[in-house]
């Protein structure tokens, strides 16, 4: 029992620290990565005991920047109800993670760990429906602060959230028919194997390349960044955290971040094989080279691959978002809602048709 | 001209040009060149390699001092004759003709009849100057030019941006004298 709540804790503790640590590094990776897309050298001038390591230091003074700014509340607003908008923004980023499974199963002391923090048959609706509410704080935020302006980027990200939400929904109905289960932890291992002779890793990008690109942009819109930043706008039209200082408005900032990590977990569980190394079979003790070779791994060489190859993919899928969202300019509201309503809903309703059309003249 | 003119036959963009991904790609692509050509630079510089090649158009100020050019418009300074004495004779051309009226000059006698005037006190308000150069383009002494490639001018009250003449006569120049 002790043993059970002790591990339980544990990878709680490993899925939030991988989470948090990479929504920080991300805050450091959005200004290098910028820069040097930007011929620029970025952030560089903040240092610990001299040492300027990459400018990785920022993300400390950051977070001391914004822990001693004044802590603004506007007048006449509640201010319980002024705290609560973030923290229910921030716990419902954080909270689709627990579905998705970082690793196969760890073998520790004679006994497999599952690694997945919630094993859920329904944990792909489950993430969904947690992601849907993250509207909730967004609505909160310009409602409660009474300011016009925040009011209005609320209703946009309303408008905007609600749309692509349902779209965020339909693009995955296509892989879920696929693979025939909402189980996320399954669907990883239909994933984890080859087709064509052994040469290509059968990852449901492969199989559902319109679902890939329609989730991925819907993905992009649920983390309202660039181009879908219209809930936000800092610069020019101003979103629903406009009266919101300090750490409550770093907690926006960094749910953004980490809804940009969640995103990525989610597209590399459904379409890029989660945690399943190319070629690396567990039944097989190893790799099963496309050309016959085999290397043998030990049973723990192969979890710790497999949990190693979840971060390297869900690294590389925040570098492509947060590559989009330093290259392409921001949709105008109308824009952004037809685009969800009007080209992504069908095209997604279409995929749908088409995958269960091909998978029922393929089961016949 | 009625009837003369040509009709520019715009055909409408077809499908794949409208859903902007070819576009989006494109984009995408330059980005990307770019943000892997800098990395493989800057990570080659760290191991003292490629130094000839810039990484980024950006300059590492103060430590990297950015390249002046030589006919830049920089801080005032006068200039001295042989013998150590200030080569301005006080005759309030620059005074007159500076149109942010930042130049301060109180005359004096001098014992040598070839010369009119001498300035006693100097002053140039950095605070007001324009930095125009109207001033070098006036002086008949060729007493006054900015060649001193300063741009730090910054100061805790305003009385730490007036130069007096000691400080302008002393002044090194940036280019060397012709």
């Amino acid at each position: 029992m002790l043993r059970t709540l002790l591990i339980d804790v544990g990878k709680a503790l490993y899925l939030f620290s991988g989470l948090m640590g990479l929504a920080a590094i991300l805050t450091w990776m959005e200004r290098k990565q910028s820069a040097l897309m930007q011929d620029r050298v970025g952030a560089n001038r903040a240092r610990i005991f001299g040492l300027r390591l990459l400018g990785l230091p920022h993300i400390i003074t950051d977070a001391v920047k914004l822990l001693t700014k004044e802590d603004f509340v506007p007048a006449g607003v509640p201010t319980w109800l002024h705290a609560l908008a973030p923290w229910v923004t921030l716990t419902v980023a954080c909270l689709p993670a627990a579905a998705i499974p970082f690793g196969h199963v760890l073998p520790w002391g004679g006994q497999a760990i599952e690694l997945q923090l919630m094993d859920m048959q329904v944990g792909l609706v489950y993430a969904l429906a947690i992601a849907s509410m993250a509207i909730y704080g967004v609505i909160l935020a310009g409602w409660v602060t009474r300011n016009k302006w925040a009011v209005l980027g609320s209703l946009r990200a309303a408008a905007q959230l609600i749309g692509f939400g349902v779209v965020l929904g339909i693009s995955l109905i296509g892989p879920v028919l696929l693979y025939g289960t909402l189980n996320l932890q399954e669907m990883v291992h239909w994933q984890d194997t080859t087709v064509l002779h052994g040469w290509l890793p059968r990852w449901g990008i492969f199989f559902q390349p319109l679902a890939f690109l329609v989730f991925l942009t819907v993905g992009i819109a649920e983390t309202k960044r660039i181009p879908f930043d219209l809930p936000e706008g800092e610069s020019e039209i101003i979103g629903y955290f406009l009266e919101y200082s300090g750490m409550k408005f770093g907690a926006f900032f960094l749910a953004d971040f980490i809804e940009t990590v969640v995103v990525a977990m989610l597209t590399v569980t459904v379409f890029l094989g989660g945690w399943s190394v190319p070629y690396l079979s567990a039944d097989q003790g190893g790799f099963v080279w496309p050309w016959g070779a085999h290397t043998a791994v030990p049973p723990a060489g192969v979890a710790l691959l497999q949990m190693a190859a979840f971060w390297v993919k869900v690294f590389a899928v925040c570098w492509l978002l947060l590559l989009i969202r330093w290259t392409l300019p921001r949709f105008r509201i109308d824009q952004a809602v037809r685009l969800g309503w009007q080209y992504l809903l069908p095209l997604s309703v279409l995929n749908t048709f088409g995958t269960a059309a091909v998978l029922l003249i393929v089961g016949q | 001209m009625p009837g003369q003119f040509k009709k520019v036959r715009r055909p409408p963009d077809n499908w794949w040009v409208r859903s902007y991904l070819p576009a989006i790609l494109q984009g995408l692509w330059i980005t990307a060149r770019h943000f892997f050509r800098n990395l493989f630079i800057f990570t080659a510089h760290r191991f003292g390699l490629l130094r000839h090649v810039r990484a980024g158009v950006v300059y590492q100020w103060p430590e990297d001092p950015r390249p002046v050019a030589p006919r830049y418009r920089g801080r005032h300074r006068l200039l001295k004759r042989p013998d150590g004495t200030p080569r301005c004779v006080a005759c309030y051309m620059c005074e007159t003709i500076c149109p942010a009226e930042c130049i301060h000059i109180i005359p004096q006698e001098v014992p040598d009849p070839f010369i009119e005037k001498a300035p006693k006190a100097f002053y140039i308000d950095l605070s007001k100057c324009i930095f125009c150069g109207y001033c070098v383009e006036a002086c008949p002494e060729d007493a006054i030019r900015m060649d001193v490639f300063d741009f730090r001018l910054a100061g805790y009250d305003r009385f730490q941006m007036v130069l007096d003449m000691e400080t302008l006569l002393n002044s090194e120049p940036s280019v060397p004298d012709k």
